[in-house]
């Protein structure tokens, strides 16, 4: 399968994140949109790195062309975990605080 | 090397040290230990000697200017927690993890003057900022700390997921993530996938810009420094902030030079657009820790200079403003601290009841304002310069010297307050040896702006 319906189904997951972020008012929904948009990339990034070792595997037999993004997503993974432990600890404190998750409290700063 | 691993093990030693220690003094104590041993590590490796010798595959890549980066960057440290470890000691039940976080965010910025990988550039700004998103929200039953911690994470993670698409969009069109590749040159490897290629670039700019908050993208700046306990703004607006900047140039400076006329508008409009929101939006605040965090998107403007070209006074001017920036700014939230409120009021008559605590803020404001003889002006002085011979219009450093004198009126207000106005300052006991490690950034300040070359030669030797 050509390259571009990757390109247009991963862009497509990464816009459904952005909107989500800008547009839900919950935090933990806006949290879980952000993870879309990370998931997105891990995905264009996997179909890149099959296209470089593909490319790559017609001139040369054992080629390791192209693993480096794959190894980039587990890098991603990890990271997005990490993200995902200190932000739900935030979004906890923060319900503790106010027994509600909605980001529309995070007005009361520019006044 | 030295730095990046001795920085993550004393953070995992710190996190251990409030489990066997109970006096918090202890800790603090500790802490300046480790920073000191940190500092002695990365003087190692400057000087040649490696402790452990590891094949990171041309991932990192140590250079002088990088290497004197993560001195300056540890000195701070060390000078900021020994100005402010009381104050860090009264927030939450343990002091040594907050220690331990910033032993994390030091791991993070070695990476930081260091990487020659896009995985490793990205690896750096999580570590630097993950620890900052739990700084920010350590003061937990404070409600504008959660506000301002929720908002920090939720726009740094939106940020990182923006950077991840830049990435890939590089990747997508050259194939690789190394910096040195000549496929990642504009000049040579573009030419296949010119649309991506500027698409990701263009999306990693804007994920750096979040960052270090530059206009368009400074909205969460005034809220996060604001809402954070605020001996961690002071960590937050200067010693990350200098390091992300830091990153910002090496990046742009190592490959992505070549882009052209497209990139130069491209960064003239933020650079324009951050000098003009930090600085007028600054003059209408209320209160002081407010006012600073726009200043520090106004300084940001500044910085920006840099980016323009890959030439010695950039490389220079940087080094001298992420100085001269972070020990001023340092020094003057080291006097906020002891504020009991952060009106401009609050200052009313302070220069009567503590007078060299007020001489002190002066020196401190007139250096982020670039008067001359503190370190400030040099800074401003190196970055136009380097902005004209990078073949900058005229113009636009004409603007950046207007935006600056907009600024005094608002660093003057305050200085105004001090001297001028009567009136009981709304100011906490503070104790002499405070005063006079204050005096050491005042120190410092000065000899930033009547011995730059000091400071600088360093990086050549």
């Amino acid at each position: 399968m050509s390259i571009q319906y990757y390109i247009i189904l991963c862009l497509t997951l990464f816009s459904i994140g952005v909107v989500g972020v800008l547009t839900r008012r919950n935090g933990i929904i806006v949290f879980m949109c952000i993870e879309l948009m990370l998931n997105a990339v891990n995905l264009l990034l996997v179909a890149f790195s099959k296209m470089y070792h593909g490319a790559a595997l017609q001139s040369a037999a054992n080629t390791t062309a192209g693993i480096d993004a794959q190894i980039f997503v587990f890098f991603i993974m990890v990271v997005a975990a990490a993200e995902v432990s200190v932000g739900l600890a935030i979004i906890v404190m923060m319900y503790r605080n106010t027994h509600s998750v909605d980001i529309n409290f995070l007005n009361r700063l520019k006044n | 090397m030295n730095a990046i691993i001795a920085s993550a093990l004393l953070g995992v030693l710190m996190m251990f040290a409030s489990w066997i220690f109970d006096n918090e003094k202890t800790h603090t104590r500790i802490a300046l230990a480790g920073l000191l041993a940190l500092i002695v590590a990365n003087l190692l490796q400057l000087n040649g000697v490696y402790t452990v010798s590891i094949d990171y595959k041309d991932m990192l890549s140590f250079t002088q200017f990088g290497l004197y980066v993560n001195t300056i960057l540890f000195i701070l440290t060390f000078l900021y927690v020994w100005l402010n470890g009381d104050e860090i000691a009264k927030i939450g039940n343990h002091a040594a993890d907050f220690y331990a976080l910033f032993f994390f965010i030091l791991c993070g910025a070695s990476i930081l003057t260091s990487f020659n990988n896009l995985l490793m550039l990205f690896i750096g700004i999580e570590i630097l900022s993950i620890p900052l998103y739990i700084l920010t929200g350590s003061d937990k039953k404070n409600l504008n700390s959660n506000e301002a911690a929720l908002k920090y994470f939720l726009m740094g993670a939106f940020s990182t997921g923006i950077f991840l698409l830049g990435i890939t969009f590089i990747y997508g069109a050259t194939g690789t993530f190394q910096l040195t590749s000549p496929s990642l040159n504009p000049a040579t490897g573009m030419a296949k996938e010119q649309l991506m290629y500027s698409a990701g670039l263009i999306l990693i700019f804007v994920s750096f810009n979040f960052k270090v908050s530059a206009a368009p993208f400074h909205f969460w700046t005034p809220d996060v420094y604001d809402g954070a306990p605020t001996v961690f703004t002071s960590f937050m607006a200067t010693i990350v902030k200098a390091t992300a900047m830091i990153a910002f140039v090496v990046l742009f400076h190592s490959q992505f030079k070549a882009l052209g006329y497209a990139w130069e508008l491209l960064l003239t409009f933020v650079l324009i657009s951050t000098l003009f929101v930090g600085n007028i939006t600054a003059v209408f605040q209320r209160s002081v820790k407010r006012m600073l965090a726009y200043s520090s998107i106004a300084q940001v403007g500044f910085m920006l200079f840099a980016l323009y070209g890959p030439t010695n006074f950039a490389n220079e001017g940087i080094l001298l403003y992420i100085m001269a920036y972070s020990v001023a700014s340092i020094g003057l939230f080291g006097v906020l601290i002891k504020m009991k409120e952060y009106s401009f009021e609050a200052f009313n008559g302070l220069a009567k009841k503590e007078p060299l605590l007020a001489g002190m803020t002066t020196l401190f404001l007139l250096s982020l304002a670039g008067i001359p003889l503190t370190g400030g002006f040099f800074a401003k002085y190196y970055m136009l310069n380097a902005a004209v011979q990078s073949g900058i219009g005229l113009w636009l450093v004409a603007l950046a010297i207007l935006f600056a004198a907009v600024s005094i009126y608002y660093y003057f207000k305050l200085i105004q307050a001090m001297y001028f106005v009567e009136g009981e300052p709304a100011i906490q006991e503070v104790e002499q040896g405070y005063k006079y490690k204050l005096l050491v950034f005042a120190i410092l300040i000065l000899g930033l702006g009547i011995l730059p070359n000091v400071f600088l030669s360093y990086l050549y030797f």
